[in-house]
């Protein structure tokens, strides 16, 4: 049971941290399809910390350390969604799916030179292992490992919530994805604030990629990407309404269907009834499909998002 | 040179767009605390000369003066620092946004980073209560009237501390009620000391409420005048250039036949919960032209969808020449004899990226005479028949029958699809605000040839916006708030102010007339 709530918590961490990404780029007017492809290039950033920083460091700078760069990947890696669509007014959905493609194959590529140089030509495996250092993450409270990543990611919602709909910053930004003519004609720059909108989606997005790599293993295997969490998060970002409270619930009943696959062995009656694991491994999916088909006709995305912001059409 | 100098003073301002002079070397002046019309055609240049203020827009040439001091104006901060604000004619207000949050967004109060909402609120009440400018600052935009979107507007800029009010059209949306509000409000502004630029095509309005007037025409400056010493004939020929007849020569309906028979029409909105049409029944008879007249959003578009099957009904029947097409197909429709005339010529009159002849042929191509027994099209009868339909309608354009739709001008985009809809000898003519966006000259011949179809025994269904409109072309006035048809009236025992009252709902007549 204590599994259960553990990997439940770290699995809604991931999901709603890239999901208020997410919230971030759409309230700013730009959809972030990438947030895949950022979660990918943010983890392979941590993992690297992870790898090369030595355990003497301690906990405290280990942690701190892993999030800063993970974020600072996530960040420099959205900046190409950021340029292609707001300064060239590409497709969103189009340069999204690139990043997506783009972010698997340059980390499996760059990790496979990585081992390969390291080990004279014996490793070519796109693996990184952080078995040593993972340990820093986590403290245990009885069975039950806490992580710090869950901590950083309850700052982050409260902080999202905050700067969305308490500060000024918010305002304007929310005024950019719903009408940007007006944010305009009363003098916001609109560009500016869909940089913002979309560089905080690359530094949550690229957080949420690190928190899931090491939610449950201490080896990742960069060929697989991050099995479709990017865009579990969109489905929790569009459930959530696009809104950061109602995304942290959201992201904790996906979680726990999540969570529910790697460790339902441990329930009796759910081995009793006999059921394939790949069907636990599917039901976030399942799950997902069936929610958005009811609910995404109801819930009201930001008006003005996907459509690049243009000075002179009025 | 003893006077004032002017609040703000445009001299030979121009602008360029491709292909076109939007304002060619044109001046205006205004003085402190005047209301200062600007009129003109559609396209004539007043809303590019009224960007060139705001900053939206960089004039190639001329200079502007604020207070005798030339200033440059490069976007909408600038305009802002110098206390120049606008009414843009579509409302600038985020809908999920409450009336305040709109009021303060660009220009808020924080502190310590967190937005001081209560303040604020303080100042627009006051501001409110200062100009009579009923407001709920907790509402949101999309659940208030149009008239309180556009007192938020007004507020935007009262809170700004702008001296220069620019309202682009501003009466446009308005009930006659609400217009009365809001030219009320104007002499308010005016009277504090705020100077106002009122751009319109309405000269009722300008006679009205402005002290002097400034007329353009096709980008030109043609004139500056005192409102007390002119009068509407001088105006219109100034904005036009000849003589315009404002009323529409018409002689007696004489209603025949039923043509089309609705009954209990409902029909579902796409956005939101509610009906858009509810249980509406109407009759329109051969010989008659029928208007629903109402404010934008009271379901007139949802009904002519009904009607003409662009949109399913669910509740109800219609009923054209003795036959129920409830739920027939359009082209059933269309082959017994409903003409159409959209709303939106763009997307549901023309095919913009097909040439002119291929539009001209867009609901008969499968008859015989453009298709053969092959099924393949017959280009040479096409032609023809694009070509005669050109020089009957007088449509203009580049290259005749193979112009491409987009390159077309409105005026004549729409003259093709009235050419197209009215030589299919339809029973039934559906126009629905057939001369938005036209120009005086374009609105005269559209309303010659509506009423030449009632002469000739069609029945013809027109929905309009324009009070002018509906009070000189219609033989009879049905009125829609909400969906439901709350008053029928005679457009010759009737007043404009009745007409308001009914379309405001403020007036209703009693259910089963």
């Amino acid at each position: 049971m204590t599994l259960l709530i553990q990997y439940t918590l770290i699995f809604s961490s991931v999901l709603m941290l890239v999901a208020l990404g997410g919230c971030f780029a759409e309230h700013s007017g730009v959809i972030n399809i990438g947030l895949e492809g950022i979660m990918v290039i943010g983890a392979l950033g941590g993992a690297l910390v992870l790898k090369f920083l030595p355990v003497t460091v301690g906990a405290p700078v280990m942690v701190i350390a892993t999030v800063v760069v993970s974020a600072l990947f996530g960040m420099l890696f959205s900046l190409l969604l950021a340029v292609a669509a707001i300064n060239f007014k590409a497709d969103q959905t189009i340069t999204g799916t690139a990043m997506n493609m783009l972010a698997t194959a340059a980390a499996t590529v760059a990790v496979k030179a990585m081992n390969t140089a390291a080990s004279g030509g014996n490793d070519v495996s796109s693996d990184i292992a952080y078995t040593h250092t993972k340990d820093l993450l986590l403290v245990r409270v009885g069975g039950f490992e806490f992580n710090w990543f869950m901590l950083v990611a309850v700052l982050c919602l409260i902080a999202a919530y905050i700067a969305l709909y308490k500060t000024r910053f918010g305002l304007r930004l929310r005024a950019c994805g719903e009408h940007p003519q007006a944010a305009d004609s009363v003098g916001i720059n609109v560009y500016k604030m869909r940089y913002a909108g979309v560089l905080i989606s690359g530094l949550l997005g690229g957080l949420g990629g690190i928190v899931y790599i090491t939610a449950g293993v201490s080896v990742w295997k960069f060929e697989n990407g991050v099995a479709g969490f990017g865009f579990l998060a969109l489905a929790v970002m569009i459930f959530g309404a696009w809104h950061p409270l109602k995304i942290a619930l959201a992201a904790l009943l996906f979680g726990f269907c999540r969570a529910l696959g790697n460790v339902y062995s441990g329930f009796g009656f759910l081995l009793d009834m006999n059921i394939p694991s790949v069907v636990y491994n599917m039901l976030p999916y399942i799950i997902s499909l069936v929610v958005l088909a009811f609910t995404s006709k109801k819930s009201r995305a930001p008006k003005a998002e996907g459509i690049p912001y243009d000075k002179g059409s009025r | 040179m003893q006077e004032a100098p002017y609040a703000i003073e445009m001299v030979n301002i121009t602008k360029r767009f491709p292909g076109i002079i939007a304002n060619d070397h044109v001046t205006l002046q205004l003085k402190k605390g005047e209301i200062h019309a600007l009129l003109g055609e559609n396209g004539a240049g007043k809303s590019t000369l009224m960007s060139v203020l705001f900053g939206l827009y960089q004039a190639e040439e001329g200079i502007i003066k604020k207070d005798g001091v030339e200033v440059k104006i490069n976007n909408p901060n600038d305009a802002n620092a110098l206390g120049i604000g606008m009414v843009h004619q579509h409302f600038k207000l985020v809908e999920c946004f409450s009336v305040l949050d709109n009021i303060i967004l660009g220009v808020e109060d924080t502190k310590n980073g967190f937005l001081q909402r209560s303040q604020a609120r303080e100042k627009v009440m006051a501001l409110s209560e200062k100009y009579g400018l009923r407001v709920n600052p907790d509402a949101m935009i999309e659940d208030i009237s149009v008239g309180m979107q556009q007192r938020t507007e007004i507020l935007k800029m009262l809170y700004r501390d702008n001296e220069i009010l620019i309202f682009d059209e501003p009466t446009a949306v308005l009930t006659p009620q609400e217009i009365e509000e809001l030219l009320q409000i104007m002499r308010n502004l005016a009277a504090e000391g705020k100077s106002i630029l009122f751009i319109s095509h309405k000269l009722n309005e300008i006679m009205e409420v402005a002290d002097r007037c400034t007329v353009l025409r096709k980008g030109k400056y043609i004139g500056t005048v005192n409102i007390a010493d002119t009068n509407k004939a001088e105006l219109s020929r100034m904005m036009v250039g000849r003589d315009v007849e404002f009323a529409v020569q018409k002689g007696k309906a004489h209603p025949a036949e039923v043509v089309l028979d609705v009954q209990n029409l409902t029909v579902p909105s796409k956005v939101h919960k509610n009906n858009a049409v509810k249980n509406v029944s109407f009759q329109v008879h051969a010989g008659e032209i029928v208007c629903i007249a109402g404010i934008d959003g009271n379901g007139q578009s949802e009904l002519v969808y009904g009607i003409s099957g662009l949109e399913p009904v669910s509740g109800g029947t219609v009923t054209m020449c003795g036959q129920d097409i409830t739920h027939a197909p359009i082209r059933r429709r269309s082959v017994l004899g409903m003409s159409h005339i959209p709303e939106d010529r763009h997307k549901h009159g023309l095919v913009l990226d097909y040439t002119l002849e291929d539009n001209m042929i867009l609901q008969r191509y499968f008859e015989p005479e453009f298709t053969n027994k092959l099924g393949f099209l017959r280009r040479k009868n096409i032609r023809a028949y694009a070509e005669r339909l050109i020089e009957q309608y007088d449509v203009r354009s580049g290259q005749g029958p193979v112009t491409i739709a987009r390159s077309m001008s409105g005026g004549n985009q729409q003259k093709a699809i009235i050419a197209r809809e009215i030589d299919k000898n339809p029973q039934l003519l559906i126009a629905v605000q057939p001369t938005r966006g036209l120009d005086v000259g374009a609105i005269e011949y559209i309303h010659k040839q509506i009423v030449a179809q009632r002469d000739a025994g069609k029945a013809v269904l027109l929905v309009s916006l324009e009070l002018d409109e509906v009070m000189t072309v219609s033989d009879r006035i049905l009125v829609m708030y909400e969906g439901e048809i709350v008053g029928e009236l005679d457009p010759k025992k009737t007043t404009v102010e009745e007409l308001g009252l009914y379309m405001a709902g403020a007036k209703k007549e009693a259910k089963g007339q």
